[in-house]
């Protein structure tokens, strides 16, 4: 719904009729589930300027470091654990991103 | 349904209702899915914005009416029957004396909520989100310009029961107050972590029933801290009052 919004007023701003691909960043602990994103894309685009567009989805590894011993490693979720220290205490420094990049309109 | 795809809610299928005001009517969706395919062709065009920047820009102006006017909004969160409103009743009949507090309810359907928070006196907006399973920011932001919260005040946003996609959605609240109740499973932190990430504070719900169920209060606080090492907790019981001193004193700290 988000998406289809912003990408339908972007492709308005820039004279666009038509989008024809739509590229996303999305972060690994962004909640998201990339399947079900592209699923749902296509059905909240119809009878929008993005009816039929490419939904081209670019996952973003997380990145974490540790409260304990400052050791910054990668995230696959938010339960993670630091190889270094064994603390659970870590903040999440990249991951949690839901951008849309660019799109590809048609005049 | 969930509305996330956006194919199941129509124009104006939210609702926001005050007690005593005629309701929301049935509504009906209708569900087509389109699975036309085109290639790529055209103009680039950068965007770089964020997917829920428009909520989150909605989120900032309510944050900043709640700054002015000196209002803590908490927005209590947790899955269905955790028991959000019997805290909300208790919490207002125990503050109501000392504080102006203020409710906005959250469900799909029904002024049930409401109509509960109603009977305690205090000002109370009901948001029906319809196929939707969470509040966003211009829900709170209309239901805002139904109701005239005093300054120096509590406000309540008690979202739909949902332990997902309220993570997701920043409503301009002070803090997400995340609800376990002991006869949910202490595993809860683990299985849904975004929520427990997202929450400052974690009310651990019914420890009257306690005696009664396996529910290992120490091991969901330990499961909750691996999400979020910032949590604090309050293990209360909204039906007999046990524990209620400590979230009650924390509310009046945050005035």
């Amino acid at each position: 719904m988000n998406i289809v919004e912003l990408v339908s007023t972007k492709a308005r701003e820039a004279g666009g009729k038509r989008v024809t691909s739509v590229e996303l960043e999305a972060g690994k602990l962004s909640g998201v589930m990339i399947e079900a994103l592209v699923f749902c894309f296509e059905a909240a685009a119809r009878n929008t300027p993005a009816e039929g567009a490419e939904l081209l989805v670019r996952e973003l590894d997380g990145r974490g470091s540790c409260r304990g011993c400052g050791h910054v490693f990668a995230l696959d979720s938010l339960l993670a654990q630091c190889p270094q220290c064994g603390g659970y205490a870590v903040e999440t420094l990249q991951g949690k991103e839901l951008k849309v990049v660019s799109l590809i309109v048609d005049e | 349904m969930c509305d996330s795809c956006g194919c199941s809610r129509p124009e104006n299928s939210v609702t926001i209702t005050r007690p005593g005001e005629a309701g929301p009517g049935p509504d009906v969706a209708d569900h087509h899915h389109s699975h036309q395919s085109y290639q790529a062709h055209g103009r680039v065009v950068e965007v770089r914005e964020a997917v829920l920047g428009k909520n989150d820009g909605i989120a900032a102006h309510n944050r900043d009416f709640f700054r002015k006017q000196r209002i803590v909004a908490l927005n209590l969160v947790s899955s269905p029957g955790s028991g959000k409103t019997t805290i909300l009743e208790r919490t207002i009949r125990e503050l109501r004396s000392d504080i102006p507090m203020a409710v906005i309810e959250g469900d799909q359907q029904t002024m049930l909520d409401a109509e509960r928070i109603d009977a305690t006196g205090v000002d109370v907006v009901q948001v029906n989100t319809g196929a939707g399973c969470h509040l966003d920011a211009d829900m709170v932001h209309q239901a805002l310009h139904r109701m005239e919260p005093a300054e120096n005040s509590l406000l309540f946003i008690e979202n739909v029961g949902n332990l997902v996609c309220p993570a997701m959605f920043d409503l301009g609240e002070a803090a997400k107050v995340v609800i376990i109740s002991v006869t949910e499973g202490e595993d809860k932190p683990l299985k849904y972590p975004a929520m427990f990430d997202a929450a400052g504070l974690c009310l651990i719900n019914k420890i009257d029933l306690l005696p009664h169920v396996d529910f290992d209060v120490a091991r969901c606080r330990e499961y909750a801290l691996r999400v979020n090492h910032r949590l604090e907790f309050f293990e209360i019981s909204a039906r007999t009052g046990e524990g209620m001193s400590g979230w009650l004193a924390w509310l009046r700290s945050q005035i």
